[in-house]
């Protein structure tokens, strides 16, 4: 994958809560990532990482608290909340989401699907944008058969290339190697890391050590919606990934 | 220009699967297909029966055929979370819903023009005269079913009992619609045909008041 030349942005989390009637998704979460830093989230399931993902691509409202996305070029003082209780702002210019579920149409071809979100989005020469990361994504071949033909992995492949469409300075993933088989995976954690090196901003969702939880170069552990361990430091950064599956 | 270009990306969108998979337009042609027979069996109608009951008949069979039609509005968006990907992608919310509703409408005319010629053989019913005027109420009506449809579509959608939920909340709601769209269709099924403006104004204000309530707050009934 040609890497894109992002403008850095990080991400701030300031006291976000989010509560479902009585049940606290997330509790207190402050907490700021560097521009072009790749964070690892981990926990059990129903620890809040799925919300906070979902509050950072502008999916979800917090209950109290503010997002915003400073820039690495000193504007973080002055920066817009991006989601706050009283709005969320579409977060589509700044970040790009791949969630759980694929996000693309089964009955489009995946060049369908990525000319509708790029139109949608409005990128500039759609057509030629979307032949490209069909391309990189290794789909060209396949650009006209429909997603319900596609294995768990080449969806996967499209949802990633939809994320990318905009070229966002933020990518959020919600556990991206799931139903990946190893050389899927592979796949993604030479993607991710070229998107790293890049200079883009990553923070995912992780269950476990994998090719691709090697690439976090900091790890958050949640536990009932609560930040319990927050680490740079790289045999932590390890233990807090595989000791959240315990 | 970003509101009409969402909007016509995400139609062509709703077109193409349908047109793919032809479950909607289906099971709403099989549907009305099956209640417009049926009736025409059970009682024998003479001229001035089929005048009186057909049209309240057309229009129920419109109606319930719309609610199975605007079932699956949202909630094939649901499959693989892809109205969070809209929802990230479009500037303007409400093209979601617009692009949904014109989509409803163009599904619903379909399935009644391609009905109408079958309601008025086995009714005995003149139509072709009154035909302007006709399509003109189907596309009032149609528009009225599917704005209110939409809407409630993308709230049931997140509810529980989401297949109750839609024809309990969709049907009360309606009711004004079905009963100003009779009324119209009543007059112009009359021995001497004539346009009930009164109706006909009743389905504009209707189409109108919920398609601006749908642009103002419509955004709130796609949040998590």
């Amino acid at each position: 994958m040609t890497s894109p030349r992002f403008s850095p942005t990080g991400i701030r989390f300031e006291n976000i809560e989010k509560r479902y009637g009585g049940l606290a998704a997330l509790r207190r979460i402050r907490f700021e990532i560097a521009a072009g830093e790749c964070v690892a989230l981990a926990g059990r399931n129903g620890s809040g990482k799925t919300t906070l993902l979902r509050i950072a691509a502008g999916l979800v409202r917090p209950s109290s608290g503010e997002l915003t996305f400073p820039s690495a070029a000193g504007a973080s003082a002055g920066a817009a909340p991006v989601a706050s209780k009283t709005k969320t702002v579409r977060a589509q210019a700044t970040a790009g989401f791949v969630a759980h579920a694929t996000m693309v149409y089964d009955e489009l071809t995946a060049e369908e699907n990525l000319l509708l979100f790029a139109r949608l989005q409005q990128t500039p020469d759609a057509a030629s944008r979307v032949d490209k990361l069909l391309d990189e994504v290794g789909l060209f071949d396949r650009r006209d058969s429909l997603v319900r033909t596609f294995s768990r992995g080449m969806r996967q492949r499209v949802a990633i290339a939809r994320a990318l469409l905009h070229e966002p300075s933020i990518l959020l993933l919600d556990e991206p190697s799931t139903g990946l088989d190893p050389q899927g995976v592979a796949w993604l954690a030479a993607t991710l890391r070229q998107l790293r090196d890049a200079g883009c901003t990553i923070l995912m969702s992780l269950h476990g050590e994998s090719e691709i939880s090697m690439l976090a170069t900091r790890a958050i552990r949640l536990d009932a919606g609560l930040i319990v361990a927050d680490t740079r430091a790289g045999a932590e950064v390890r233990s807090i990934l595989t000791f959240a599956d315990a | 220009m970003s509101l009409l270009s969402s909007t016509t990306a995400l139609l062509g969108k709703e077109l193409r699967t349908e047109f793919r998979s032809r479950e909607l337009l289906t099971t709403t042609v099989v549907f009305i297909l099956m209640v417009i027979v049926l009736f025409s069996f059970t009682f024998d109608p003479t001229y001035n029966e089929s005048r009186r009951f057909g049209p309240g008949l057309l229009w129920l069979a419109f109606l319930f055929a719309a609610s199975l039609m605007l079932q699956p509005c949202f909630l094939r968006e649901q499959n693989n979370d892809t109205l969070s990907a809209l929802r990230l992608s479009v500037s303007d919310p409400f093209a979601i819903f617009l692009a949904k509703l014109v989509a409803n409408t163009l599904f619903l005319l379909f399935t009644e023009v391609l009905m109408l010629p079958v309601f008025a053989i086995l009714y005995n019913v003149p139509v072709l005269r009154v035909l302007p005027q006709l399509l003109l109420v189907f596309f009032l009506g149609s528009l009225g079913v599917s704005i209110a449809g939409t809407a409630l579509s993308a709230i049931s959608a997140q509810a529980r009992m989401r297949e109750l939920l839609l024809p309990l909340l969709l049907l009360p709601l309606l009711t004004p619609v079905l009963v100003a769209s009779t009324q119209v269709t009543v007059g112009l099924l009359d021995a001497s045909p004539y346009l009930e403006w009164k109706g006909v104004g009743f389905l504009v204000v209707f189409d109108v008041i919920f398609l601006t309530a749908l642009w103002l707050f419509g955004e709130y009934l796609l949040e998590e």
